[in-house]
Formats: structure tokens, C-alpha cells, sequence
């Protein structure tokens, strides 16, 4: 079986969770529609790491007993140490803009909105930004609204921001001192030119710029099977499509 | 509530709800009266200015397309797996509706502190947002307990006129039953009415139950209740029924226009069988 686009992201993504460098995720919390983090956090536990996982849209068993204003409760105290966050349009200094283009609140183009993204990213430990379409709409050189800052100013709280941006064609790495992306990795079929090409900001690139990996056996064989079972009735058609599986009626 | 507790018809409840008035619907995961939403369309309320508790989802599409709404504040307008909310963004683009975009825990704060009876609450974050930039009733202050420098944001009470919630059950005192979403009870604390449909009522007092009790909306808080079987669908409601992931992609594809919407409305909100069903 052919390894899918979304297991390999799901296991870069897990990669960049477990990064011995970044603080330690003890308990990850993840939003709305994010069924390719959700199932890196569940690659995770199925790896046997003791992490907690806070799935916020999980219906049965959901872990609030106070809906969503209990996630952002433990954020502010500093309990949640990883949350991932996307974009509409994502910058060079790793802003993200979850409201729309042109003229404030979206003249152009308006998307959903901007979620806990104006709280979330400045009170987790650790942020991993995640955005399948990488092109020059969406990677853009600067946002034309700010939903949550990259970076911000000495002074004001803050206790981490992003540590990667993993796209449908690379990784990038975050470097808050600097406010500046470096390519990381590139998945199949990508060079730094073709990343180059459908980037709208300027990063920068190590002398050599490895593959991201392939998905190993154990890690494809934990996705299809308990990662997906967990996986099943929260994101149906997630799973029907990347792993071939449907619920039981 | 006044006791004993006696269910009002949803067209009742629907003319209760004023023109102009501050509606507060939870979001689609989270016990939103689509029922009401659907009645509110029926008697053509005007002016309404929603508010999402903290995002915004089906019903808020819905009484937008109606025209029955003038402002929304929210953390977000979606309707999830099915995509962008089509009505919402035809309308913002019209200038038919006037939006106050916000950040979750941001609409929770304003509700705590209205349920508290203080004036404002602080929350961390959103320094540097645009989101921020365009609330000139938000107010950055210096934290007055450190020792300088630590920029904060303050956030008014929030007292919505109007919460409309959908429960499971009502029981004879009027103690409205919402599981463990019991971020619903900070809503009902902090409006001014709550109005609640219920699938079934319950004899007795669910507050005597000591299992039941913690996921109670107390009939303190609640000023009108009526029976709305599958009153939160299309959206889920707890473990009574999931979301009806065919039906939101089939509003989404009518509602892309005016004319689908429409025709979405005459099958399945204002159609005489659809009105039974409630």
C-alpha cells in the first residue's frame, strides 16, 4: 500500500512533537477540523508516550466537562503545552490570519474567523503551524490582517510561539530570535527551488536540505489500525479516504 | 420559571424574542436551539445581533440568509466539515451585516464577568491582533499588580438579551438538562432570558438527583421552555444523535445562492410537514 500524503504528515508532525530540543508536550490539545494533527497526537500515544490528549470536538467521552472555555482556561494557567493553529495566509515572521484579505473583516476574501488564535498562540509552551496548500495565496510574504502575532514585543506575555510550519510540501522550522523561517526538510518530489517557487516569504536554507522521511512499517502500521479506530467517529471521512476504512453502522 | 413549570408553543417563543435583541447561540457542538433559529425565520425577526458562544455555525447561517439579522459577533462563522458559511460570507461581502470579530476565551471572559456582576474581567494574549485593533471597547491597561510594564487587555460584561439553548430535557420545575456542557450554565448565569427547547420533559426535580444535578441549567435562569424534538438538528446533540454531516453539505451547495437558499427554506423551514416535526 502506498504511503499517503496525509500519513506522512501525520508522522512529521509526530516527529516534530516528540522533538527531544522543544519543551515537553504533556498534554496537547486539538481544535476544530484538524484530523491530520489528531491523528499525530494519536501516533504519539499509540508510540506509548504518556501524553494527554484533549481532543476539543470529540463527542463521546469529550474531556471538558466545561466545553471550550475549560481549553482556554488551562491554556491560561500554562496546562496545555502544545496546540496546533493554521492559516488562511501565514507569514514570513510566522503570523497567522484566520480573518480574510483586503480591507478588515475580509472585503476580498473572508474566512471563518480567528477561533482562540489570538490567545492560544501566545499561552502554549509550543505552537507546530500546519497548512496543507502551500502556495503563493496562502505562504504569503505579509499577512494582510493579523489573527495572532509571530512574535511580540519584550514586555508583553507571551510564553511561546511557533516551533515548525509543516505544509503539503516541506517543513519549516521557526526561529522566534530572528523572526524567520529555515527549510527544514522537503517531502517527496520537492527541491528548495519548487518550495522556493510556491513560497511568498523569504527563508532560509541550510547548505543541505535532507527528505523529509517516509512514514517507517511500525508508524504506517499504528495509523491504519488504532490511530484510525480512535480516529473513526470524529473524523469519518478522514478516515474513509486515507484509510480506506469506514464505521460500522 | 415561574412554578409549575409550563411549556410555551416555539411560535410563542419565537414572538418573544424581540427585533434588535442580543441572541446568543451556542456554537454546533455545543446544544444551539436550531429549532428556535428555524421559528425565528418563520415569524421574520428583524435586527437581531447574534452573538456566538465563543464560534458560530448552522443557525447563525441560517437567520443571516433570512434577513433576520443586523450584527454578529463571533470567534468564527463555520459550518465544519461542509466548509465556509455561505449566507454569513454573501452578506458581510453586501454589507448587509456589521461583524465584531472577537477570540474565543475573549467571548467567555465578557460572559464570566457578567455572570460575576463585575464590570470587566482581564485576559492574556491578543496584544499585537488586529482583532484588538478593531475593538475600541477593549482596552489594554498595565497590570496594576506588577511592577510595570505588563500591558494587559481588559474585556466589558456581556449580557446577551436572549440565550437560546437546546437541551435534552426539562423536568416539571423547569430545570433544563444540558450534560456536560456546562459551559451553557456560565451563558444562561450571564443573560438577561434563556429560552430552551427540550427533546422530552422529565417528571419531579432533576436538581434532587445528585447525577443529574451538575449538568442542570437551573429553572432560576430559564424563562421559557418548549418541546422541539430533534430541536438542535442538523447539528448533534450530545449521545441523543450525531451531526447530520448529509444534510449540512446539502445546505451548503443550496445556500452557495440566493435562489438554493430560498428553496432550502421552503422545504425545510417553512414547510408545514418540517413545522409538525416541531
Amino acid at each position: 500500500m502506498t504511503i499517503k500524503p496525509e500519513e506522512r504528515l501525520a508522522a512529521a508532525l509526530a516527529r516534530l512533537i516528540l522533538d527531544p530540543a522543544a519543551p515537553p508536550a504533556r498534554h496537547i490539545a486539538v481544535g476544530a477540523a484538524s484530523p491530520v494533527p489528531a491523528a499525530a497526537c494519536w501516533l504519539v500515544r499509540k508510540q506509548g508516550h504518556p501524553v494527554r490528549l484533549s481532543l476539543l470536538h470529540k463527542r463521546s467521552g469529550n474531556p471538558f466537562t466545561e466545553g471550550s472555555r475549560e481549553l482556554f482556561d488551562l491554556t491560561g494557567q500554562g496546562r496545555i503545552d502544545l496546540f496546533f493553529l493554521g492559516g488562511g495566509q501565514i507569514d514570513g515572521q510566522a503570523n497567522i490570519n484566520l480573518v480574510g484579505t483586503g480591507e478588515w473583516p475580509g472585503s476580498n476574501v473572508r474566512f471563518p474567523g480567528s477561533f482562540g488564535s489570538a490567545f492560544m498562540y501566545f499561552m502554549t509552551p509550543r505552537t507546530i503551524l500546519f497548512r496543507e496548500e502551500h502556495s503563493p495565496r496562502v505562504l504569503v510574504e505579509k499577512v494582510d490582517m493579523v489573527s495572532a502575532p509571530g512574535v511580540s514585543p519584550p514586555g508583553v506575555f507571551r510564553r511561546g510561539t511557533a516551533q515548525a510550519l509543516v505544509t503539503g510540501r516541506c517543513v519549516f522550522r521557526f526561529h522566534p530570535d530572528r523572526g524567520r523561517f529555515t527549510l527544514e526538510s522537503v517531502h517527496p518530489g520537492e527541491s528548495v527551488e519548487s518550495i522556493r517557487a510556491a513560497t511568498g516569504f523569504d527563508f532560509d536554507v541550510p547548505a543541505e536540505v535532507p527528505r523529509t522521511p517516509d512514514p517507517t512499517e511500525a508508524e504506517l502500521a499504528l495509523l491504519r489500525g488504532p490511530v484510525c479506530d480512535e480516529m473513526l467517529e470524529t473524523y469519518p471521512e478522514f478516515c474513509a479516504r486515507v484509510f480506506d476504512r469506514k464505521q460500522a453502522a | 420559571m415561574t412554578l409549575p413549570m409550563t411549556l410555551t408553543s416555539l411560535e410563542a417563543m419565537a414572538a418573544s424574542v424581540p427585533d434588535g435583541a442580543v441572541l446568543a447561540l451556542p456554537p454546533d457542538n455545543s446544544l444551539p436551539s436550531v429549532a428556535l433559529a428555524r421559528a425565528l425565520v418563520r415569524r421574520g425577526a428583524k435586527g437581531l445581533r447574534l452573538l456566538g458562544v465563543p464560534v458560530s455555525g448552522f443557525a447563525t447561517d441560517l437567520l443571516i440568509g433570512a434577513g433576520c439579522v443586523a450584527e454578529v459577533e463571533t470567534s468564527a462563522v463555520s459550518l465544519g466539515e461542509a466548509g465556509f458559511a455561505p449566507r454569513f460570507t454573501a452578506a458581510l461581502k453586501e454589507g448587509r451585516v456589521t461583524v465584531r470579530d472577537a477570540t474565543c476565551p475573549a467571548i467567555h471572559t465578557m460572559l464570566q464577568a457578567a455572570e460575576k456582576g463585575v464590570p470587566f474581567m482581564p485576559l492574556r494574549g491578543l496584544i499585537g491582533s488586529d482583532i484588538l485593533a478593531h475593538r475600541p471597547d477593549w482596552k489594554v491597561i498595565d497590570n496594576p499588580f506588577a511592577a510595570g510594564g505588563d500591558p494587559i487587555v481588559l474585556l466589558p460584561a456581556k449580557s446577551p438579551d436572549i440565550a437560546a439553548v437546546h437541551g435534552v430535557m426539562a423536568d416539571a420545575e423547569g430545570n433544563v438538562w444540558v450534560g456536560r456542557r456546562r459551559e451553557l450554565a456560565t451563558l444562561a448565569h450571564a443573560s438577561k432570558r434563556v429560552l430552551a427547547t427540550v427533546e422530552r420533559t422529565v417528571p419531579g426535580n432533576m436538581l434532587e438527583d445528585e447525577r443529574l444535578a451538575p449538568g442542570c441549567i437551573s429553572a432560576t435562569y430559564v424563562d421559557g421552555i418548549a418541546l422541539a424534538e430533534r430541536g438542535a438538528w442538523p447539528v448533534a446533540l450530545l449521545d441523543e444523535y450525531g451531526f447530520d454531516a448529509a444534510h449540512v453539505a446539502e445546505y451548503a451547495k443550496l445556500a452557495k445562492t440566493e435562489a438554493g437558499f430560498r428553496e432550502y427554506l421552503d422545504r425545510y423551514v417553512f414547510n408545514l410537514r418540517a413545522q409538525a416535526a416541531e
